[in-house]
């Protein structure tokens, strides 16, 4: 082990990956991202920037999406102002590698959430913003309606995504065969699948949708089959090892859900600053308590982030519902789905 | 030595022992960073992960490959087999094409020249990322495998790539094959013959019949005499994609093309400077001799060129080589591909850019030493 770490590292003299690391700062919060942050006046977010519903510029140049609002409302719980975001586009290839040496400063790009990821490349996911799956999306002209019919057809999917992963097992459980293109540039690998290059175009089901609701008129010529054959639970993450960061990062999308909860939105938030009267609401605008003063930020950090962002569900109805996604398992669990928020108290 | 600032000697040692150190501390500072970041970022470090199973799907390979079931090791070497097959390639097709482009240039057909003139200066002028991306998109807009070409019996021309029937392999191909490079040993001797009775009467003995019954009569003898077995797998269409036969895919054909093309118009450059380098007085000399314009290109000038020529070549090899890199921009799994998807499923970035690292300087420095050996073999004997 010692012997390969050195060896690697002999190797790697020249490129010096990770040199330019964070160093631990004397004073401060005790968080040295937070301090970073708060130094520079700007949160920096990795997103992807080219997937419609998660990140994605709109005509105005201002990134649009549900991980990209996700970056807001960091940026409106740590510095009270959501505008204060830097988007560094990543890829699936160097996101990881960005994270890891403190380019960004959270990662918020339809990651998913895995014991491999989170064991070995020193990153922690804070929780989940989107359950997700690996669908399929094809031709109706090919005239299949299930994933089952897919024995020998061709796949395009992005190297270095998780989705490559959920394909080979599957096919290896049905005992199936196919030939993979493994295409990194986004656009590339859509115009591969549209000009028939693929007869198949795998990612998570979300990214599938999105794909297909900017389609246009085209958009009924593509099926998405029923199958979703893995868990994709797609989340921000954080670098290992700043436990204050990661708990602000953890919480701040818990306030957004616990806002949809009880029934706060951006919109009846300075009505019930005044008027709340319901403990658990007061607590989370910081009219009582201390829960932001204990994440070592302001104490009305949620305020902040539901009065600018909004909560979950306006969140949910700005970014994912144009695509016509129906938003199933990622409803509430009081309404049958899997967002659940531990208690803010 | 005296022990003063005045002393050459003196002053020279304390300037490499400055120098070294200070690269010494320079690589110990690096690594040791690096090092001490792994450990506080929990990141897994070594090479254990060559042995585990890989699900990294593979769309061509010249090895057998399951996925997850064979393992990174040889997912890698598979990746390292396929850059060497697209460089391999790369190399010999725009050695010829440039060749045959740089004297073009130099032809006294106007025609002729300008052509080579326009496709040099044009393309050599355009990033080759863009245009793998042309050729890539100029191969999609074939027709799909449904509505293939279908120029020849067994032979499919589609979007998913040239579809091509083979031969099944059986024993007498193979002693077929030895027979054949029998012959190639055979047709060496022949030469040297032929050399030698020229070099003693000044007349050479006509050589092509027996070259050619060397070289396609002993392995066709052969193939006969064990029974000429002869299977032919035929592709055809069965529910996606044709089954059967080989196929050459659509982004194997993109990444060569866009090299062989884009590299060409520097070698034919080198060529014609080359050729041009040669006094014009062999030219003359060799014209009053009464030889044709072909031989004196062939047996004159091209082996003078030559000593001009390769050592730039290598360098052109090189950046083909690494120029293949450019692969994973459309879709063809190289080295750089495969080497990206397990660094990314397994994290270890550090050890998978090594391997990376490792594999292109393997090829380059290859390159670089039967270049160099070619140079000294033909540089001018000085007596």
């Amino acid at each position: 082990m010692m012997i390969g770490k050195t060896a690697a590292a002999a190797a790697l003299v020249g490129l010096a990956l990770l040199a330019g690391g964070t160093a631990a700062r004397a004073d401060g919060s005790g968080s040295p991202t937070l301090d970073a942050v708060r130094a520079r006046g700007q949160l920096v977010c990795g997103v992807s920037g080219d997937v419609a519903g998660f990140s994605l510029p709109d005509s105005k140049g201002v990134m649009q999406g549900i991980d990209a609002d996700g970056c807001r409302a960091i940026a409106a719980a740590v510095l009270g102002d959501a505008n204060k975001v830097k988007f560094t586009p990543v890829t699936t290839q160097n996101r990881f590698t960005a994270l890891q040496s403190g380019e960004i400063d959270v990662l918020l790009a339809e990651t998913t959430w895995t014991l491999g990821r989170e064991a070995g490349l020193g990153i922690e996911f804070t929780g989940v913003n989107f359950y997700d799956g690996t669908g399929f999306l094809v031709k109706k002209a090919a005239g299949v309606n299930s994933a089952k019919q897919l024995d020998g057809a061709t796949i395009c999917v992005q190297p270095g995504t998780s989705t490559e992963l959920a394909i080979a097992d599957y096919f290896r459980a049905q005992k199936m065969k196919f030939t993979p293109i493994e295409i990194q540039d986004l656009q590339q690998i859509r115009a591969a699948f549209l000009s028939g290059r693929c007869d198949v175009y795998s990612t998570d089901s979300s990214a599938l949708a999105a794909f297909r609701s900017t389609q246009g008129d085209k958009a009924t010529d593509l099926v998405l089959l029923p199958e979703l054959i893995s868990k994709e639970p797609l989340g921000p993450s954080v670098r290992k090892g700043d436990d204050k960061w990661f708990d602000i990062v953890r919480w701040t999308g818990f306030a957004m859900l616990t806002a949809e909860e009880e029934g706060v939105d951006s919109k009846n938030i300075d009505q019930l600053v005044t008027s709340a009267t319901n403990p658990d609401v007061r607590r989370l605008l910081g009219l009582d308590g201390d829960l932001g003063k204990q994440l070592g930020i302001d104490n009305k950090f949620a305020y902040n982030v539901i009065k600018q962002v909004g909560n979950s569900e306006e969140v949910w109805n700005r970014d994912i519902a144009p695509m016509s996604v129906p938003r199933g398992i990622n409803q509430l669990w009081t309404k049958g789905g899997l967002m659940y928020a531990p208690p803010m108290r | 030595m005296r022990l003063s600032w005045s002393d050459p000697r003196l002053r020279n040692l304390v300037w490499q022992i400055l120098i070294i150190g200070a690269v010494v501390l320079a690589g110990w500072y690096l690594a040791h960073n690096t090092n001490r970041n792994l450990e506080q970022r929990h990141i897994a470090t070594g090479f254990g992960f060559l042995g585990q199973a890989a699900s990294i799907p593979i769309g061509e390979s010249l090895l057998s490959y399951t996925p997850s079931v064979s393992t990174y090791g040889r997912a890698l070497l598979i990746g390292v087999l396929n850059t060497l097959k697209v460089a391999v390639a790369g190399v010999v097709l725009a050695t010829v094409l440039g060749t045959l482009v740089g004297i073009a240039r130099l032809s006294p057909n106007w025609l002729l020249s300008r052509i080579a003139a326009i496709y040099v200066e044009t393309v050599r002028d355009i990033p080759v990322l863009l245009q793998l991306f042309f050729w890539y998109g100029l191969l999609q807009t074939l027709p799909p495998p449904r509505a293939a070409f279908h120029p020849l019996p067994g032979v499919f021309l589609s979007n998913r790539g040239v579809k091509l029937p083979t031969i099944a392999w059986h024993a007498a191909h193979f002693w077929a094959l030895v027979a054949f490079l029998a012959g190639c040993v055979l047709v060496w001797l022949i030469g040297r013959a032929a050399d030698r009775r020229q070099a003693a009467t000044g007349r050479r003995p006509r050589t092509w019949p027996t070259t050619l019954a060397a070289l396609l009569g002993l392995p066709i003898l052969v193939w006969l005499g064990l029974g000429a077995p002869l299977h032919v797998d035929m592709p055809a269409l069965h529910g996606f994609n044709f089954q059967g036969g080989i196929s050459i895919t659509p982004e194997y054909a993109a990444l060569l093309t866009g090299l062989v093309v884009y590299t060409a118009t520097y070698i034919a450059e080198i060529v014609r400077s080359g050729i041009q380098a040669v006094a014009a007085g062999q030219w003359e000399a060799a014209g009053a001799l009464g030889l044709p314009r072909g031989l004196v290109l062939r047996r004159i000038v091209l082996p003078q060129a030559l000593r001009v020529i390769v050592p730039p070549m290598t360098s052109q090899y090189l950046n083909l080589v690494k120029n293949s890199s450019l692969a994973i921009a459309i879709g063809y799994q190289d080295i750089v591909s495969i080497a990206d998807t397990t660094l990314n499923q397994t994290g270890q970035s550090i050890e998978g850019i090594a391997i990376i690292m490792a594999v292109y300087l393997t090829f380059s420095l290859s390159i670089s030493l039967f270049m160099n050996w070619y140079n000294a073999h033909i540089a001018l004997v000085e007596r």
